[in-house]
């Protein structure tokens, strides 16, 4: 896989999240003329998958309705895209709170491993692991 | 909560707070025994925590963190003396050396590439779009991007 998107309520406060609190690094940022704009970050580990930040907006992709709808959906936490991976959950746990990343569940044992729930800055929740 | 049931919890916590320290003060000439010490750790222990949880010693750390630091820096018009010294780079002898090692290219030519690729970008973003992705945006061949470069 080489791109994948997450749907955000705001490029820029997204910018902010990804980049200098999760760390990813910026692939691509086109200016696609007024208001919009071509974003995608990839995690520091993986060059080559690029997540794209795509704004909800109406229009041509989304109708009007549905752009409201998906919104209300992000800020509500209905959409888990995907699990991160990293060496030391607790060291990585406490980085990002310090951070200000909003945890939904700390680090803790289950019996498939050993994980976290966190939320991106539109409401987007993720898992974040340890690897084994 | 977290410290009971994971002891370990704040030895790591000392050591993410050294990092972060490193992360905001690559630019100054950072003793590694001081942030040792503010950590609460012998010199030894330190380097083996830090290494265990970042896999690097926090020297190379902080070598990476300048390393990336120059490369942001690089992809504005500031001349590469100016980034060596910003980023806390005592020498450009040894910038140009560290950044060839890590990047594969000297801190100039990174610079051009970067250039080159930000000219691409602005002239034909269609380019780095895929194609589905574009055409569901609205955003076809056709389209004039032009007032979004100024």
């Amino acid at each position: 896989m080489n791109h994948v998107s997450i749907f955000v309520l705001d490029q820029d406060s997204a910018y902010e999240f990804y980049v200098n609190k999760l760390g990813f690094k910026v692939h691509t940022d086109a200016p696609m003329g007024p208001g919009m704009r071509w974003l995608t970050v990839c995690p520091p580990e993986q060059p080559d998958l690029e997540i794209t930040l795509m704004k909800i907006e109406d229009g041509m992709m989304f109708k009007s309705s549905t752009a409201d709808q998906m919104k209300e959906m992000v800020k509500n936490g209905t959409f888990g895209f995907g699990v991160f991976e990293c060496n030391n959950l607790l060291a990585t746990y406490e980085e990002l709170k310090t951070k200000g990343v909003e945890f939904t569940k700390p680090p803790t044992k289950e019996f498939y491993g050993f994980e976290a729930l966190f939320k991106d800055d539109s409401g987007n929740w993720f898992s974040l692991g340890q690897r084994k | 909560m977290i410290h009971e049931s994971y002891p370990e919890f704040y030895l790591y916590k000392r050591i993410v707070h050294a990092k972060l320290f490193i992360d905001s003060k690559y630019s100054h000439s950072i003793d590694l025994n001081n942030i040792a010490d503010e950590a609460f750790f012998s010199k030894f222990h330190f380097i083996r925590l830090f290494k265990k949880i970042y896999g690097k010693t926090p020297h190379q750390y902080m070598t990476v963190v300048r390393i990336e630091k120059a490369k942001q820096l690089l992809q504005t018009k500031i001349s590469i003396s100016e980034v060596c010294y910003s980023v806390g780079f005592g020498s450009i002898s040894s910038f140009t050396g560290l950044f060839k090692k890590a990047v594969g290219l000297t801190p100039s030519a990174w610079q051009l590439q970067q250039q080159k690729i930000k000219e691409a970008t602005l002239a034909s973003p269609l380019n780095f779009i895929p194609n589905c992705f574009a055409e569901k945006k609205g955003w076809t061949k056709k389209s004039n991007f032009e007032e979004a470069l100024f």
